[in-house]
């Protein structure tokens, strides 16, 4: 989680003007507003919150000793409102700590659904699933009256952690890496801020600067693998090309099953009849275009080293030949592997496949899409 | 110089939540600013005007575009009509402050109270744009190179950021912070803010469509979630049209498609979906 010294500095500013009551609640959100500057931390910001809180509130509520099966829920009190309001504060925490001492002094068997005693699903001060304006929860569960200091045990901002799952927006992040503006081709426009200076620098006679439009012109050939063993992949591949579709002016997409031989095709549905020629795509697409691969690189060494090494019928020549091929006419390439990258070195193809693509398979993680942008848009 | 009211706690068109209280009420103590983040539709903008109508300052806003520059808030210099005026003779282009045109900053900087300046969507501007304010935002003073002249702020104002995550903010301008996130209102929360904006609703109406609404929300693959803000604006047609809460949910406990439910659903993919999945409901039962 980055925090830096500031930061904490201006907590301990916000806790010294006295913004806020001294509660534990605000406490929290106070940190939390100081110390975390994006929603994506917000979940681990609340694991350790609650690892080191819970741990204090333990220490309050271990010291007295106080029998398990006291705390045995066996029935619960339902309460009205009016009752609810009637409930008295004790009146902060060293109130509530001396209550508990005197009660564990009294306090000889189990109670449960009462309001004085430590028990459970009552209205005391002391116990669990129970209700009170402000007591000490004393093992069990919160009956979700969230009246108790839990805001953070609930974990409600998990869905934002970007370790959890690369989701469609954290692929589009990474994908802006590669969607660079460059300033390239015929239509021209004026260039005021140049104008004025050069004609401030000719004494005042006018000297008009002129620039090429400004356009989006990163070009992406999109090869993926289908089928077999990328089957388990396929919801972050769909993903990671519904993202990419929205990103460029120009992407075209191929697919290809296992190893890239002479044949790609467009749509999965007529693969049997609609096939494009390998060596028509070299032709057709210009070496600015972006290689980018997509595969798991999981399939037998033949497949990629030997001549009728495919598993669906026989091509004349090896996969690498092709590999090759394509990676001589396109010099901006990567390969992306949905498989974890720990479990590359166990796999004899993926080691195959990483030598051919010169080091440059990446995982799919946003820090694996980012090595692999940066490298395509050197 | 007017009192002002120190802190805020919502207001009569407003709900706020306690957390978003004590970070506008820590913004202001502590003369930070306060970067907004959240779900569109859930009152990122509605906060600022909110602030401003509360504590009684004037409200200035900068609506940010992918191609708004930093330099345009603080204050842009016309060389084109000085140049104009220049060929005609005019006599006010002896002094270039004629030409300098103010921003948004610096109308803030030198008003005799303090302000509240709204910096709207700044996701949308270059990914420059943030680090080249860190000074401005951070001492509330810039140096106009034209004139020679340093603006410092009267006061400080309160600056109030919003953004739409659509591109990552730089560390250095987030250090000098406060986050906030709003989170989607939970039932409870959203009852209270529908309150607020149609005090007269039925009951019952509102019970069925705040059912739906959520039903709807909770659907898996909806390319855009309908927010509070559609939400309301449902609300509004169905009380304009005067539909009774029945329509909501039928008699024979079949699910229906709720009438209107354009306001809701704002993609045809997403009202398809939708309407497969009610005929598909349809069947089993």
């Amino acid at each position: 989680m980055p925090v830096s010294v500031r930061e904490f500095l201006t907590l301990l500013e916000a806790l010294k003007s006295g913004v806020i009551e001294p509660s534990i609640d605000d406490f929290y959100q106070l940190a939390r507003m100081t110390l975390v500057k994006d929603e994506q931390y917000f979940d681990r910001f609340d694991q350790v919150f609650g690892a080191y809180f819970n741990g204090i509130e333990q220490i309050i509520a271990l010291q007295p000793d106080i029998p398990l099966d006291w705390l045995e829920k066996k029935l619960q009190r339902v309460l009205t409102d009016e009752e609810k309001a009637a409930l008295k504060k004790l009146g902060g925490p060293e109130a509530l700590q001396k209550r508990l001492e005197v009660l564990m002094k009294e306090q000889k068997e189990w109670h449960g659904g009462g309001k004085k005693w430590i028990g459970a699903g009552g209205s005391s001060p002391f116990g669990h699933s129970g209700y009170h304006p402000e007591g000490i929860r004393i093992g069990g569960e919160s009956a979700g009256n969230r009246t108790a200091i839990k805001v953070w045990e609930t974990r409600e901002f998990k869905d934002y952690d970007s370790d959890l799952a690369l989701g469609t927006r954290n692929i589009k992040l990474a994908l802006r890496r590669l969607r660079r503006f460059a300033r390239e081709g015929s239509h021209l426009e004026l260039d005021l801020d140049k104008t004025i200076h050069s004609t401030a620098a000719n004494a005042g006679m006018l000297d008009i600067q002129m620039r090429p439009e400004r356009h989006n012109q990163v070009k992406v050939l999109l090869l993926m693998d289908v089928g077999g063993s990328m089957d388990d992949h396929i919801q972050r591949i769909a993903e990671l090309f519904s993202a990419a579709k929205t990103e460029f002016k120009h992407l075209e997409h191929y697919y290809f099953h296992n190893c890239v031989y002479e044949n790609l095709w467009q749509s999965n549905r007529r693969r049997r009849d609609q096939v494009t020629k390998t060596q028509d795509i070299i032709n057709k697409y210009g070496p600015e275009y972006k290689l980018i691969f997509v595969g798991d690189a999981t399939m037998s060494p033949y497949e990629i080293l030997s001549p009728n090494g495919s598993v669906e019928y026989n091509n004349p020549e090896a996969g690498a030949i092709w590999v090759n091929r394509l990676i001589d006419h396109f010099p901006h390439f990567a390969w992306l592997n949905p498989e974890p990258e720990s479990v590359w070195q166990y796999r004899q193809s993926i080691d195959i496949m990483q030598k051919l693509m010169k080091d440059r398979m990446y995982p799919v993680t946003l820090n694996g899409l980012e090595s692999a942008m940066r490298q395509l848009s050197k | 110089m007017a009192q002002t009211k120190s802190r805020f706690d919502g207001s009569q068109t407003y709900v706020a939540t306690d957390d978003l209280k004590l970070a506008v009420n820590a913004a202001i103590t502590l003369q930070r600013p306060l970067l907004i983040k959240g779900e569109p539709g859930t009152g990122k903008t509605m906060l600022a005007e909110e602030v401003a109508a509360a504590l009684k300052m004037p409200l200035l806003q900068w609506h940010i575009k992918s191609t708004t520059k930093a330099q345009q808030g603080l204050y842009e210099y016309d060389a084109v009509s000085r140049l104009r005026d220049s060929q005609l003779g005019d006599e006010k282009v002896n002094d270039i402050r004629n030409y300098i045109v103010k921003g948004v900053l610096w109308q803030a900087f030198e008003a005799n109270e303090p302000t509240v300046l709204l910096i709207d969507e700044i996701d949308k501007a270059d990914i420059e744009f943030p680090n080249d304010l860190l000074r401005e935002i951070d001492r509330m003073e810039f140096y106009v190179y034209e004139t020679r002249e340093l603006i410092k702020a009267k006061h400080r104002p309160l600056v109030i950021i919003t953004s739409n995550n659509e591109k990552e903010l730089p560390d250095a301008f987030l250090r000098r912070c406060f986050f906030h996130y709003i989170s989607f209102p939970d039932a409870g929360t959203m009852q209270s803010i529908v309150d607020v904006h149609h005090p007269n609703i039925k009951q019952d109406l509102l019970d069925a469509a705040l059912k739906s609404f959520y039903q709807i929300r909770a659907l898996p693959g909806l390319k855009k979630k309908p927010s509070t803000s559609e939400l309301i604006d449902w609300l509004k047609l169905l009380l304009a049209e005067d539909i009774p809460a029945q329509a909501l949910y039928s008699s024979d406990e079949k699910v229906v498609v709720p009438p209107l439910h354009g306001a809701l659903l704002k993609n045809e993919q997403d009202v398809h979906l939708f309407e497969r999945l009610v005929m598909m409901n349809r069947n089993h039962r």
